[in-house]
């Protein structure tokens, strides 16, 4: 069974036509990279797996969206529970102001989790997780503005880690960071598909081939291509892909 | 060359223009408050501010007034500050962008642009006569509390609208609702901006005579008020009254400055203690 499927999804902002019947399956424990020019709809398709899309005025949406089999559109699914499945990292960082501690904390306590030593121990592992442990552990009750913008980015994944997910969606998180923070971001992602699904938009080529086991190309809101990463960056089907790749447009 | 002297010549003319209306405006406060500080200060002293008025309210003290006034602003911000605050909230985090909200915000720009003496007999209808609080500290405050509703309303919207969506975004991200949102994230990023328009509103409610000269204010009563049905004294009427209508004006005009100094001096105050818990909060992330 794929871990996540999307079957003919048609995605409408108003009266702009943003995803046009999209097809794809993942692979549980796998990085998918979603490339494709700005405005093609790959950050659209990221955000439908935990329905941020819902939250934008006048969008509608067609198709079939599922994960771990069951249908994440349907009545019957809470929006509050998927999203704790479904952990999503922004393109800016974007911790709280509020200290570090109190930024992983911050999804348990949403969901009701008010047992101390139990949010305790899922701080550390998280930042841990998101090898910024050693960084922070003497400042855990500092504010996590004063953090470095590559710290903040790990902070905000140790955060979606928090509330134990198991696909993490990443919508450009390395774009506005230095090449280094980039670096640990990259390193950090092959690591986290040993126990997440991720997804991950990005706009950086090479990224895409370092970080992703398969690749998807958009382009004016369709799927053009998908297929694993090696393939696509060597070769490609579609001419389209190819032009796009090797930096023809873009 | 010719057109590069011009386009000299105009810059420096617009720059001038600009800088010298901009000294004008700044020499109007000046003159404002140095007419005021001048002419009122001689009678400024500590039995001027904790006495009661005395001789036809020509000599003693302003106390009570000062009270009064302190207690407008306090019972009127308990009022206005939670109400502006959660329409605010309601207006901006939940209406869409529709024809609704821009009604709602025509109407509270609307609200701003009433007549304060029309507050005033629109409070004493309802509040003091309808509703029986009588002419009280009550009626008073929510009259005021009327007044300042709109800029609390509208500070509140801009302070929300100033915050990057992708925090409400992370915080749904994480499972959170709406509310837990408001509560933990959006409203504590939007408080320090909110203060400031607390701050405006009672710069505002402080020196309104017309909203309490039919629902609170008292034209002499030298004893403090024991509770919110009180009459009170208040410092705008008081200096209104010992101008216009006391037992001798030209031997009042001295406590008149007087009285002005202590009102400016309240306003001046209140802000600066507004403003230190608006550094203070937006501090209390950045740093440490």
């Amino acid at each position: 069974m794929y871990k996540i499927e999307s079957k003919n999804v048609n995605l409408h902002y108003g009266s702009f036509h943003a995803l046009k019947g999209i097809n794809m399956a993942i692979e549980k424990n796998t990085v998918t990279a979603l490339i494709g020019p700005s405005g093609c709809g790959k950050s659209t398709f990221l955000r439908l797996f935990n329905r941020m899309n819902d939250l934008i005025d006048g969008v509608k949406i067609e198709g079939s969206c599922i994960i771990d089999g069951k249908e994440i559109y349907s009545k019957s699914i809470k929006i509050d529970e998927l999203r704790k499945r479904v952990g999503m990292v922004f393109q800016k960082p974007n911790p709280f102001p509020k200290t570090i501690f109190e930024n992983v904390a911050y999804g348990l306590r949403v969901n009701g989790i008010t047992h101390k030593n139990y949010i305790e121990e899922r701080v550390e592992i998280c930042l841990k997780q998101a090898a910024l442990w050693d960084e922070v552990k003497d400042k855990l009750k500092k504010s996590a503005m004063a953090l470095s913008g590559g710290q903040q980015q790990r902070l905000c994944i140790a955060r979606a880690l928090a509330i134990e997910p198991s696909v993490l969606l990443m919508d450009e998180p390395a774009s506005a960071l230095d090449p280094i923070s980039t670096a640990k971001i990259e390193e950090l992602i092959y690591q986290l598909k040993e126990l997440y699904t991720i997804i991950i938009v990005t706009h950086n080529m090479q990224q895409a081939g370092r970080v992703s086991d398969s690749t998807a190309f958009f382009y004016l809101g369709e799927l053009v291509e998908f297929d694993t990463t090696k393939k696509i960056f060597t070769n490609p089907t579609d001419v389209r892909t190819q032009n796009y790749i090797t930096g023809r447009f873009g | 060359m010719q057109s590069d002297f011009k386009k000299i010549l105009s810059q420096s003319i617009a720059f001038w223009t600009f800088r010298i209306l901009s000294l004008v405006v700044m020499g109007i406060l000046f003159s404002i408050l140095g007419f005021i500080f001048v002419k009122g200060i001689g009678v400024v002293n500590w039995d001027f501010i904790t006495q009661m008025p005395e001789d036809g309210m020509t000599k003693g003290g302003i106390y009570p007034a000062i009270i009064g006034t302190l207690c407008l602003i306090a019972g009127s911000m308990l009022f206005a500050f939670p109400i502006g605050v959660m329409s605010g909230i309601y207006i901006f985090e939940y209406t869409k962008d529709s024809w609704y909200r821009k009604f709602v915000q025509l109407m509270t720009a609307n609200l701003a642009g009433v007549p304060s003496i029309v507050f005033g007999l629109f409070g004493m209808a309802l509040f003091v006569n309808k509703l029986g609080f009588g002419d009280s500290i009550l009626s008073g405050s929510l009259t005021l509390g009327l007044l300042a509703l709109p800029v609390v309303i509208r500070t509140t919207e801009e302070a929300l609208k100033a915050i990057d969506n992708s925090y409400r975004e992370a915080s749904y991200a994480l499972g959170a609702s709406k509310l837990q949102t408001i509560k933990r994230v959006t409203l504590p990023m939007a408080l320090p901006n909110i203060i400031t328009g607390l701050i405006l509103s009672i710069g505002r409610v402080s020196g309104e005579t017309a909203p309490i000269l039919f629902t609170v204010a008292a034209y002499f009563l030298p004893k403090l008020p024991t509770s919110v049905f009180d009459q009170v004294m208040a410092l705008p009427y008081h200096l209104y009254v010992i101008s216009t209508s006391g037992t001798n004006i030209a031997e009042s005009r001295g406590m008149a400055y007087g009285t002005a100094v202590i009102l400016i001096l309240i306003v001046l105050i209140l802000n600066i203690i507004a403003n230190i818990i608006r550094r203070f909060l937006t501090k209390k992330y950045k740093t440490n």
